[in-house]
């Protein structure tokens, strides 16, 4: 069992020193999501401009692997188009359920390309979608005024 | 160390065929007996011989293979109940697991909400009370808490101290004269913590209230007696205990059984059928509706004799020895926190802790990198973590195969996992 291949140093990177942490407004769509079998948990919001993501705030408690996936998760989403953002979730989940397949590109997940390690251990990849399935949920929560809430 | 172990565990070590494992280039060391526990050799061949040799459906064939089934499985039956000091075969039920067996309770009283004949024990309604613990897997919490739901009956706690012992002052307080049902585990699953119950089955009695164990931590690692404990009920599951998975025992004294309304009904669990109406078999037969779990009884019965064949006084003082040793080693880690009991008293071999900075399920993953099997998470006892202020935790749980050196590699490891996000 090769851990180095687990716990890149972005991955730590991002673990120890978190991009984006924190919950903002204002916000127009909100997700809390649970991962049942660790206790893992994040609250999430997306303010969404026009057709930009115009930020992601979260507050988050869990292992390395949930917790850098969040940062890793703001910095490539927070700025870019719904569009964009969506295809990065779209790659991002692909990369994970790869079982260790498939490696990422580089030139449009960024960092997150460290976590294709994490797809061969089928007990970690829950943690690191919880944010992005957070963010998903909080998309659909921006684009049906009245459902903030979990 | 006092009482010295009379396990010789390396022969012991030499029956569980898993326990030669690498895990990657690392030899297994398997501290998630609180999980489920290996099977010796023993157990897998009595359940094969049966398998290739015996295999029938039980109770009503005429043939050969049928009746050896039959005296199998009503053999198993027997061996458990001598285990735990049962008075008779027929007050021991096979279910699945313990949770099945505590289902099967709540549900007696559930369906007997619906049976104006039913016994005014199990008759619970609003103003009346049920008794759990802060401490409880979740298997003795929910069933209680839907019971409760369903019924408008109120469930209510006894509380745990700081040091992960049963809040007992207040029992006077939480067991009234409404309570019907308490029911409260024998041992801890996250904390490690052997509860005393005479305390809390006298005031029952007092109260006129029915009680009874989740004994699945307790029956795999300590000497029960039944009779001894007082009590009206214990639950407990094979595969903590040695035994395979998919066999549970509800055991219930005799009367109560009798007076239980079933929860499954189907197959094998009557007297007389007609198109309009049912008259059940008497227990256990009532409470064992379908073909039940035939290999796993003589799985189980196998362990049993296994875990008589070492002795549970034996498998105690080995316990408390590795329990000692654990709480002793682990609180010389910098920054881990033991949560539960940091004393070997009134203690199982099972210590949860939490290690600063550090995510269980990171702590888990650099462990098992090592060889080393523990569990992480909340092990489903939420209220629990949520009375220690903890969202999960690191849990290691010994029994009869484990040595010290595999809690000198547990700590050891625990050092890798402090370099890996120190």
């Amino acid at each position: 069992m090769n851990l180095d291949e687990l716990y890149q140093e972005v991955i730590l990177d991002h673990y120890k020193h978190p991009r984006g942490a924190g919950l903002r407004e204002p916000f127009e769509g909100e997700s809390h999501q649970v991962n049942p079998t660790c206790g893992d948990e994040i609250t999430l919001r997306v303010h969404v401009e026009g057709d930009k993501v115009a930020d992601v705030s979260y507050e988050n408690v869990g292992c390395s692997i949930s917790k850098a996936s969040a940062s890793v998760l703001y910095e490539l989403v927070n700025g870019s188009t719904v569009d964009d953002a969506l295809a990065r979730l779209a790659e991002f989940t692909e990369l994970m359920n790869s079982k260790g397949q498939a490696e990422g590109d580089e030139e449009t997940l960024e960092d997150a390309v460290a976590f294709a390690g994490v797809s061969k251990y089928p007990m970690r990849v829950k943690c690191a979608l919880l944010g992005w399935m957070a963010f998903k949920d909080a998309l659909v929560r921006a684009s049906t005024p009245g459902r903030t809430e979990a | 160390m006092e009482a010295a172990s009379k396990l010789d565990v390396e022969s012991i070590r030499a029956d569980f065929p898993i326990l030669r494992r690498m895990i990657g280039d690392k030899p297994l060391a398997y501290l998630d007996s609180a999980a489920t526990s290996q099977k010796p050799v023993q157990v897998v061949e009595a359940m094969r011989r049966f398998t290739d040799h015996s295999n029938a459906n039980i109770s009503r064939s005429v043939h050969t293979l049928g009746s050896e089934a039959t005296e199998a499985y009503e053999g198993a039956r027997a061996k458990v109940a001598a285990f735990i000091g049962a008075p008779s075969p027929d007050e021991v039920v096979f279910t699945k697991n313990s949770t099945e067996a505590i289902n099967l309770l709540a549900y007696a009283f559930q369906n007997a909400a619906f049976d104006p004949s039913a016994d005014p024990r199990f008759k619970l309604g609003p103003g009346d009370e049920i008794v759990v613990t802060e401490m409880e897997h979740h298997a003795n919490l929910i069933p209680w808490q839907q019971l409760a739901l369903r019924t408008g009956a109120t469930l209510k706690w006894i509380g745990v101290t700081d040091h992960g012992r049963l809040d007992l002052g207040c029992v006077p307080e939480v067991i009234t004269e409404r309570c019907k049902v308490v029911s409260f585990t024998a041992v801890s699953n996250l904390l490690g913590t052997v509860n005393p119950t005479s305390q809390i089955t006298a005031r029952a009695r007092e109260v006129g209230a029915l009680v009874g164990l989740d004994a699945s931590q307790s029956v795999p690692h300590i000497p029960v007696d039944v009779t001894e404990l007082g009590v009206d009920f214990i639950a407990f599951t094979g595969h903590k205990m040695l035994g395979p998975t998919g066999i549970g025992v509800l055991w219930a004294k005799a009367d109560l059984l009798d007076a239980m309304p079933p929860f499954l009904t189907g197959g094998s669990m009557i007297k007389t059928v007609t198109m309009e109406k049912t008259v059940f078999a008497p227990a256990p037969a009532k409470f064992e509706a379908g073909t039940p779990p035939i290999a796993e009884a003589v799985g189980l019965a196998a362990a049993v004799d296994y875990l008589d064949k070492l002795g549970m006084e034996n498998v105690r003082n080995h316990e408390k020895e590795l329990a000692g040793y654990m709480l002793e080693q682990l609180e010389t880690v910098d920054g881990l926190e033991v949560v539960g009991p940091r004393v070997p008293i009134g203690r199982s071999a099972t210590v949860s802790f939490t290690f600063e900075g550090v995510h269980p399920h990171d702590v888990g993953q650099v462990l098992d990198a090592e060889g080393i099997a523990v569990r992480v998470g909340h092990h489903c006892a939420k209220p629990v973590c949520d009375r220690f202020g903890v969202n999960a935790t690191t849990r290691a749980s010994g029994y009869v195969y484990n040595t010290r050196e595999e809690i000198d590699r547990l700590v050891e490891a625990l050092g890798q996992v402090r370099k890996v996000f120190g």
